[in-house]
């Protein structure tokens, strides 16, 4: 008997809303903590002044921006195991996509930094800060907010690239919508269906971010 | 309040700051050719002078947000030889230490915007000096009683006037107690109806005897508040005195011509 278009529709929303929870939202969410956590030190590197450091930053940089991320991806999930260190598909995607928001993200953080003025830093100077606290207390959490319209940016370009996920056997949104489009082939039906969850999100996480820049908007100094 | 420069009627003590030969580059530009000056406890210095004459480059010697290359600047018991042999980490020591004798109030006042009011008092205090959080807080509320915004203490800078941020800088600058205060045109990005307020603190403060280096260009307040007044131009101080010898009665030539162009700048 032929299933409907409808009935596929139907059978299909589960899987891929479990493609979304377990697989897309998870390896986003884990990449973006990591990868800005790692974006921080590279940012406070570059900004050292501290020739070794700055080179290793800027090398860091380099490589993640001049290549794809889909080969990124394949060093470490095929890559990794043949140097010793075999990986799970989930772990290895963290990985390849912490790296590439810790590259792309740093030179946001660094523009950010640099974006402070330096009264801002001679005032905390002034009152006897010094340079780590001056950092902690007056010119990160100021930098923050000029980074948050361009690292949500980045977070949006990171939900669409965890679809590469798929190319290393993550169960997110995309493969769920292969495996199911296989043996049906209908496959414009099941990749529109990913689509349009990818687009859903984006459009959560980009009226987050408009609300989030109204707030934050206030509290810079200009 | 101790240990905040006031005057102690000891007048045989050495000069609460003292600056002798300072001299600054910046590339070919020689923009401090030997510096002297020296200013009691409890005084008020204000330097006048044309633009880029090194007003400001002076002042940011006195806390070293500008390192001179020759010099020495001392202000109570910290004493700073500047030079060659300074450098990197003492040279970030030296300044500290330097810092930790003033504050200062900024031409843009630069207040923190991501903090409240009070939240910008108590900064120094609280996070850099380590003092009881509530004891900073009731300080913080009585300095800004002092500058009449005790009941801003919660809004935020952006929330404020020109005048009031101003007045805020100078609540920030005197609540980590420095010996010294030092203001770097500190009215002349008011509009003018504002500029009153922030001048009426200062000569307050001036009374209750803080020490303080001002440059400005309001000659009412250096007439009125000034204990000397220090003429600058091309990197020497080229007159010094009393406001009325050096504002009413000025020796040299260069003098005139700038208290003349200030009074008729047409
Ligand atoms: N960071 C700097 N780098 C290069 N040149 C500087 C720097 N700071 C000041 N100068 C130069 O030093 C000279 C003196 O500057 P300074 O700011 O001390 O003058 P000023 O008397 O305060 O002038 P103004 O009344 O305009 O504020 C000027 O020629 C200025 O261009
Ligand atoms: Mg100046």
């Amino acid at each position: 008997m032929e299933e409907s278009t409808w009935d596929l529709v139907r059978r299909s929303l589960l899987p891929l809303a479990q493609g979304m929870l377990e697989g897309t939202i998870p390896l986003t969410a884990l990449s973006f903590v990591f990868g800005l956590a790692l974006a921080l030190v590279v940012a406070l590197m570059r900004l050292s002044g501290v020739a070794p450091l700055v080179g290793v930053a800027r090398f860091f940089v380099s490589v993640i921006r001049g290549t794809p991320l889909l080969v990124q991806l394949f060093l470490i999930y095929y890559g990794l195991p043949s140097a010793g260190f075999p990986l799970d598909p989930f772990p290895s995607a963290v990985i390849a996509f912490s790296l590439n928001v810790g590259g792309y993200a740093s030179e946001v953080i660094r523009a950010a930094i640099l974006a402070v003025p330096k009264g801002q830093t001679e005032a905390a100077m002034t009152i006897g800060m010094g340079r780590a606290t001056t950092l902690r207390r007056i010119v990160l959490p100021q930098a923050a907010r000029v980074a948050v319209p361009p690292l949500s940016n980045t977070l949006i370009s990171l939900v669409k690239d965890t679809s590469l996920a798929s190319a290393v056997q993550v169960t997110e949104v995309l493969r769920a919508a292969s495996i199911i489009a296989g043996p049906t082939y209908e496959f414009f039906l099941l990749y529109g269906l990913a689509a349009v969850y990818y687009w859903v999100l984006c459009l959560v996480l980009s009226f987050a971010q408009t609300r989030a820049e109204a707030r934050l908007d206030r509290f810079v100094a200009k | 309040m101790d240990g905040n420069g006031r005057v102690d009627g000891n007048t045989a003590e050495a000069p609460l700051l003292e600056v002798r030969g300072l001299q600054k580059s910046f590339g070919d530009n020689h923009v401090l050719r030997g510096i002297d000056l020296e200013a009691p406890a409890g005084s008020v210095t204000v330097l006048i002078g044309p633009s880029g004459s090194g007003k400001t480059t002076v002042l940011r010697s006195l806390n070293a947000l500008e390192v001179p290359d020759a010099g020495t600047v001392r202000v109570g018991d910290v004493a700073v030889e500047f030079g060659p042999a300074l450098s990197g980490r003492a040279l970030a020591r030296a300044g500290a230490r330097l810092r930790a004798q003033s504050g200062m109030v900024f031409q843009s006042h630069n207040l923190f915007p991501h903090l409240t009011v009070l939240e910008n008092v108590t900064e120094g205090p609280v996070v850099v000096q380590r003092r009881p959080r509530e004891q900073a807080r009731t300080d913080g509320l009585a300095l800004l009683e002092r500058v009449g915004l005790r009941e801003k203490a919660d809004q935020h800078p952006f929330q404020l006037s020109g005048g009031q941020q101003q007045r805020v800088g100078i609540a920030r600058a005197l609540a980590v107690r420095p010996q010294i205060v030092l203001f770097d045109e500190p009215t002349s990005a008011l509009d003018p109806e504002l500029v009153g307020e922030v001048l009426a603190v200062m000569k307050d403060l001036a009374a209750e005897g803080w020490t303080m280096a001002v440059v400005t260009h309001e000659m009412r307040f250096a007439r009125q508040v000034a204990d000397q007044v220090l003429f600058l131009d091309g990197g020497v101080i080229v007159e010094r005195g009393t406001p009325s010898a050096v504002l009413e009665d000025p020796r040299e030539e260069r003098t005139r011509r700038f208290l003349q162009r200030l009074i008729d700048p047409l």
